[in-house]
Formats: C-alpha cells, structure tokens, sequence
C-alpha cells in the first residue's frame, strides 16, 4: 500500500503489549517524549489472550499520573488494530501526531533546556 | 503479609517539597506482593518524582533501591555507604519498615509513601483482604480457622448478632457475616457442638489496648 505517516513516530516493537509496564512509558516522557501510544491487538485478538488488556489498564494508569504530575494525560492512549489494517495504523498515527501538537512539547524537555542553559552550581548530580 | 496502598503522589510531592536529594526506597517482602512498595512501584514514583522536580526547575537527585526487607537492620545496614549522598528517604515499606529506617539513620528525615492498612492476604489479583488483628490471642482453634476479631465488625464470640442476614454483615452487603462463615466451617468439620460452648470472656490486654506490645524470647536472646 505504501501509505505515509507523520515522521514523528518512532516505533519501539515488542512482543505482545503485555509486555509493557507503566514504568516503560513513564520513562518515556521523563527522556522528553511528547506522546506515546501503544498499539495492540484488537480486544479479543491477542495472542496472548490477554497481553492487550492489561496494557490498555496499564496505559489508563500512568494516564492518571501523568496528568496529576502536571505532563499531561492526553499524550498518551491505547490503540488497538489487527496487524494488517494499514490505513487504521495511518490513522492513529495521524490523530496521534495531531494530539500531540495540539498538547505541544513534553514540559520536561524544556525543563531540561532550560536548566542545562541557567545551571545551578550547587546542584547535586544528576540521577543515575 | 502487612497489606498496604500507595499514598496519592500530591501528598508525597508535598512531604518532599524542600529535599534536594532523595532516596525511594522500597522493600521486596509484603508491599511488593500487594504491588504498594516493591522495585516497580519505586521505579514508578522515582520516575514520576523526577518530572515533577524537573518541571520546578529543581535539580534534585532521586536515587531507588529495594531493600530485601525494612523491618531488619540487617538489611537497612546495606544502605550504610549510600544514604549520606541523600537528604531525605521516602520509604515504600509498611510502618514497620519506615520507623525502623527512621531509627537505623536517625539523621535522615523518613517519610511515608504507602498507607500501611492491614494484615490480610491477596483474594484474586488487586484484591486484598483483612484475615488478622493481631490480638495476641488467636482463638481460631475454636472457631474453624474464621477469625471474629478480624472478620466480625463487632468482634463477637458467641454468635452472630441480629444484623446477621443472608450470610452477609449489616454493615454491607459486600461483606461476609464472620460468624456464618463461623458456622459454615463448623458444620463441614462436623464440629457443630464447638459452636455451642460458650467462649471466656477474651483478655484484651494483649490487644493493642494494653499498649505497644513487644514479644521476647530469653532463649534467643545472645
């Protein structure tokens, strides 16, 4: 089909969505990702009979924390399609791309700008 | 296992609102098992913390570790070399663990990042129960292993109150009257005639009512 998607998408594969972990996504947006959505199997369809739903709870939860700690809950969703529905990826890849700009840059990267430009000489090092 | 839940991250956020190092520190015994304070969930709030401080234009170093217990000293001995590099610990462990880390590095300011709630163990998977109080005087011999100080909302030791229905509490519907599972258990065990003596009146005094309590054994005592 060679159908085109915005660039901005870098795709991370594993093997099932059940293999992600908030503590994945998190990470993400602490090295200044603006948005991340995990696409899985249709509900129903995994493989692993199960891998998509826990992802999908696991996505609502660091939903819930990236917006109580100020990041932004929109920049992340679930999506869910069948391996070889390519417009539908095009399409969430799209809206996803549009989501993202609409929310604007992950505050973290500018956070970290902004300290790497003004540092504080009495700061401690930086985190492991 | 001591059951305990996540404090929200707001009241963390607040508890630490001065540090500008900090270590989260969970524990691999009973609040890994009820997912509140093992090496994810302090992979999770050290992840979350180090937004939150960035996006306060605060360089605050936020190291993790898990401890293979808190209520050791054992193990809290492990943090000796590390814990000078930090201002404050958050503590993912139950109560136990977050005093002992407290008296183990009286220096260092210990705060809470769990609610410790109960002895109790896991129903299915992101649901635990209430199975003990701790009284200090287990009577479970007596009543086919259902414990009415911990599953009877008015502790008592003679049968169900009137608000006994369908097997299930007054209190809700959700909650199973203790002394109908009592009685359930008995009649299995063909022990029914067990129901029917009456129980002594309980001594309180090693319930929490008498105060902290400590256990001491002279024959292992070095």
């Amino acid at each position: 089909m060679r159908l085109n998607y915005p660039s901005s998408v870098r795709i991370i594969r594993v093997p099932c969505t059940g293999k992600v972990d908030v503590l994945h996504l998190l990470r993400c947006f602490e090295r200044g990702a603006d948005g991340v959505y995990v696409v899985g199997c249709r509900e129903g369809d995994c493989h692993y009979q199960n891998g998509n739903f826990r992802a999908k709870k696991r996505v609502e939860q660091a939903q819930q924390l990236l917006d109580r700690i100020g990041i932004g809950g929109s920049r992340i969703r679930m999506c869910n399609l069948s391996s070889s529905d390519a417009p539908l990826f095009v399409r969430f890849a799209e809206e996803m791309h549009a989501a993202v700009m609409s929310a604007g840059p992950n505050p973290i990267r500018g956070a970290r700008a902004a300290m790497k430009a003004a540092p504080d000489a009495s700061s401690p090092a930086a985190h492991p | 296992m001591i059951v305990a839940e996540r404090k929200p991250i707001e009241e963390i956020i607040e508890q630490v609102k001065d540090v500008r190092s900090l270590l989260v520190l969970g524990c691999n015994e009973c609040v890994t098992v009820c997912e509140a304070g093992g090496k994810k969930e302090v992979g999770v709030l050290a992840s979350a913390l180090r937004m939150v401080f960035l996006q306060q234009a605060r360089e605050v170093n936020v190291g993790e570790r898990t401890l293979e217990r808190q209520c050791d000293t054992e193990y809290l001995e492990e943090l000796r070399d590390a814990i000078d590099q930090y201002d404050a610990v958050v503590s993912l462990a139950c109560g136990v663990g977050i005093q002992f880390t407290a008296e183990k590095y009286p220096s260092k300011p210990v705060y809470p990042g769990v609610n410790t709630s109960f002895m109790g163990a896991t129903q299915e998977r992101g649901v635990w129960v209430e199975r003990c109080q701790g009284c200090g005087g287990c009577i479970l011999a007596r009543t086919g292993a259902v414990c009415p100080v911990a599953r009877c909302a008015k502790r008592l030791f003679n049968g169900p109150c009137g608000g006994s229905t369908d097997g299930k509490c007054e209190i809700s519907k959700d909650v199973d009257c203790a002394w109908q599972l009592i009685i359930n258990r008995l009649k299995a065990l063909n022990r029914l005639q067990d129901y029917e003596t009456l129980a002594p009146i309980k001594d309180w005094s090693t319930d929490r009512a008498g105060g902290p309590r400590k256990v001491v054994r002279e024959d292992l005592r070095s």
